[in-house]
């Protein structure tokens, strides 16, 4: 396969990430917000791979393998196993505005796209031109994390947003040094274990997962 | 050498208290893998005032070249810590407040368990993250990468997440759940600076490990590409900002402080915030190499001066008196940054002044204020009088603790305000009405509530356990000193930290 051939293959998976992202901005169901997350974690694993193939980087060959067990298959299985002894799997979330969320989101895009630019043309890399889509999924994530009410929803949305992040690094640098790497990857699997604790406490003191119960602290 | 004992010490006592269990002397080892920590600070802090900064290379492993894994691990840890004039304080400094911490927290955390609010189930957890929250910071201060620096200071949230909710009251959840989303948000925004800025340094220094080495960034500071620079800082600077509490930022601060143990709320004021500070200062030299000074200088005293003046108003609407003193530390963190944002030697010189003596006497604060609400039953300020009559000790140390927080003479608050204040005065007069409206305001209202608390008339009834307030006059005792004499090599030291960071 020739080198423009696998860069348009990123570019094709970067358009998947940030279809996803947006999808997961909509989504009302959590069960379906954790396939989607897994669906992203698939998409970057992919393109990282491609990345690694078609410019000889061998370390991020690690770094797809360490996307595929982390974010493919173990968070996925960590959230299924903790919604299911919440019993929350079937939540539906009402959320209101749709529409106005996805026009939002389609300014942060915009507002991506135009804070990139400037980046992108600097950089030598073949997929430079995917930083502007990883910074939109990075902003679409952050507001996905604003606009939900109830803790499990928020904690995807930040796992989203962590993707998103090393799609950047990916995108724009050919990867971060493996031991950063590892190191944030630790700090993620690390961080969504303590979620996990920390929704059985918040389970265990509200008897719901909604956070709006957990706005109390105020200045008054 | 050094480096990796006292990064190893608080690693082997969160394994050792994690294991064990909670035994009735956990608190004990606590205190004492503290204060091995802090010994092995001060050989580290000897040698580097002898010996001039370390790099750790990484050889000393070597000693059997035909180990590959020996090899391999040498190769991997090669320059990644090090150790400068503007470290090594603040690495002697985290490892005092951590011991004289860990000595606060025995009788404290003593007096919890006998009131039925934790039990030795959590005093495990409690005692392992306390030990694992001080590696994290030495590790943020230490490490030579600004990858591992914020994979470091991310660590540090996790470890003491936990902790907030140890008590596991309504409050105290929703304000850990507000301190890991905002910190973990704010931290995500500081990871895309640090990438920007790895990707500004490839050009230069080429792909791999050294991209991100400061030691190299700081020697082609100059040649990094100023746009990517000036976009990673304001990343760097919100993402870590959010951690040094800078207003509007801060929503976490005050909640995590009055919700959590004292001892945990003693260590994010005095230690945390500052190491975040650390993070964004090192962030500002490099921007300033390829950018000149005006553009981080600018957004660091424009932060600075909204965080004091905010959290001065803020400071007069407290009942809590944990909440007060969380947001006289956001005023603080705000002169701080206003001062490294100044730049120059003097403010410089100031604000790292400013770092040691409020980080002592802020912890020494929480650790009168933890006894007191203790001997009250209770936080609110309304409730708490007569300390001077039920235990006189205790209420002399959060007057004069105060005392010193407001920066009166002739504690060394005192000092790092009035320089920060006269090189404002010369070099950006503009901001000095604000910053003295903000202190006095602040001095109002902390005064105003601390006087009552301490004199006023009560039925209360003493501790049954003797207070731990050997820290607390020790921390009092060295901040009165800096303020009356700062020794010659001290300021030397400070001398070499501020021209590396001025």
């Amino acid at each position: 396969m020739g080198i423009t051939l696998l860069a348009e293959l990123v570019n094709v998976l970067a358009a998947f990430l940030l279809l996803l992202a947006f999808a997961m901005l909509s989504q009302r169901r959590v069960l379906t917000l954790i396939k989607l997350l897994a669906w992203q974690g698939a998409a970057l694993a992919a393109s990282t791979g491609i990345v690694a193939w078609s410019t000889g980087q061998t370390h991020l060959y690690y770094s797809a393998l360490i996307t595929v067990l982390l974010k493919v298959i173990l968070i996925p299985w960590v959230l299924h196993r903790l919604i299911d002894r919440l019993f929350v799997r079937w939540d539906i979330e009402t959320l209101i505005n749709i529409p106005t969320t996805m026009l939002i989101g389609i300014g942060l895009v915009i507002f991506a796209f135009a804070l990139a630019t400037p980046i992108s043309q600097m950089a030598t890399t073949l997929t430079r031109s995917t930083l502007g889509i990883a910074l939109a999924s990075v902003l679409l994530s952050f507001l996905m994390m604003i606009v939900r009410q109830k803790a499990v929803p928020q904690v995807i949305g930040f796992l989203a947003m962590e993707n998103g992040l090393f799609f950047a690094a990916t995108s724009a640098t050919y990867g971060m040094p493996l031991v950063v790497e590892l190191g944030v990857a630790l700090d993620v699997l690390v961080g969504t274990f303590i979620f996990g604790i920390f929704f059985f406490h918040i389970r265990e003191r509200f008897d719901s997962l909604d956070i709006r119960h957990m706005e109390k602290l105020k200045e008054d | 050498m050094e480096i990796a004992i006292v990064l190893g010490l608080p690693l082997l006592g969160a394994l050792l208290l994690a294991l064990t269990g909670h035994r009735g002397w956990a608190p004990e080892l606590n205190a004492t893998m503290s204060f091995a920590t802090f010994f092995a600070a001060i050989l580290l802090t000897a040698r580097v005032i002898s010996g001039g900064p370390i790099i750790w290379l990484g050889q000393q492993f070597v000693a059997d070249p035909s180990n590959v894994l020996v090899v391999v691990l040498a190769d991997l840890l090669r320059e990644q810590f090090f150790v400068d004039p503007f470290n090594v304080f603040l690495v002697a400094l985290t490892a005092f407040v951590g011991f004289t911490t860990a000595l606060f927290s025995r009788p404290y955390m003593r007096t919890e368990q006998d009131h039925g609010r934790v039990n030795a189930k959590r005093l495990r957890l409690y005692h392992s993250m306390y030990q694992l929250f001080t590696f994290t910071m030495l590790l943020c201060l230490l490490s030579n990468n600004v990858g591992v620096l914020w994979v470091a200071m991310e660590g540090a949230t996790l470890s003491t997440v936990l902790l907030v909710s140890l008590y596991r009251t309504p409050a105290s959840l929703e304000a850990a759940w507000k301190y890991f989303i905002l910190c973990s948000v704010g931290l995500a925004q500081a990871l895309f600076g640090t990438i920007l800025l790895y990707f500004a340094a490839e050009k230069v220094l080429g792909p791999g490990g050294t991209a991100l080495l400061w030691t190299h960034l700081h020697q082609v500071r100059g040649q990094l590409e100023p746009t990517v620079l000036s976009l990673a800082f304001v990343f760097l600077l919100v993402g870590y900002g959010t951690k040094v509490g800078l207003v509007p930022l801060h929503n976490w601060l005050p909640d995590a402080h009055a919700e959590g143990p004292t001892p945990i709320s003693a260590v994010l004021s005095g230690l945390l915030l500052n190491v975040a500070l650390y993070a964004v200062v090192r962030s500002k030299v490099l921007v300033d190499g390829a950018l000149g000074r005006n553009f981080s200088g600018g957004l660091m005293m424009g932060f600075g001066l909204l965080s004091v003046v905010v959290a001065a108003f803020f400071l007069s609407r407290q009942r809590d008196i944990k909440r007060m003193f969380a947001y006289s530390s956001v005023e603080h963190m705000g002169i701080m940054t206003f001062a490294f944002g100044m730049g120059g030697a003097v403010a410089a010189f100031a604000g790292l002044l400013h770092m040691t003596v409020h980080s002592l006497t802020k912890s020494a604060i929480f650790f009168t204020v933890g006894h007191a609400s203790q001997a009250a039953g209770t936080q609110n300020m309304d409730s708490i009088r007569g300390l001077i009559q039920t235990s006189p000790t205790i209420g002399w140390g959060l007057v004069l603790g105060s005392l010193a927080i407001l920066g009166l003479p002739p504690f060394g608050v005192f000092t790092s305000e009035f320089m920060v204040l006269t090189t404002a005065m010369h070099e950006h007069s503009w901001a000095t009405p604000f910053l003295l409206v903000a202190l006095g305001v602040a001095f109002a209202s902390i005064f105003g509530k601390v006087q009552p608390m301490v004199f006023g008339e009560t039925t209360g009834q003493r501790l049954p356990r003797g207070p731990a307030l050997v820290p607390v006059f020790t921390h009092l005792a060295i901040v009165l000193a800096l303020g009356l004499y700062i020794p010659p090599y001290l300021v030397g030291w400070y001398r070499q930290a501020a021209a590396l960071i001025g």
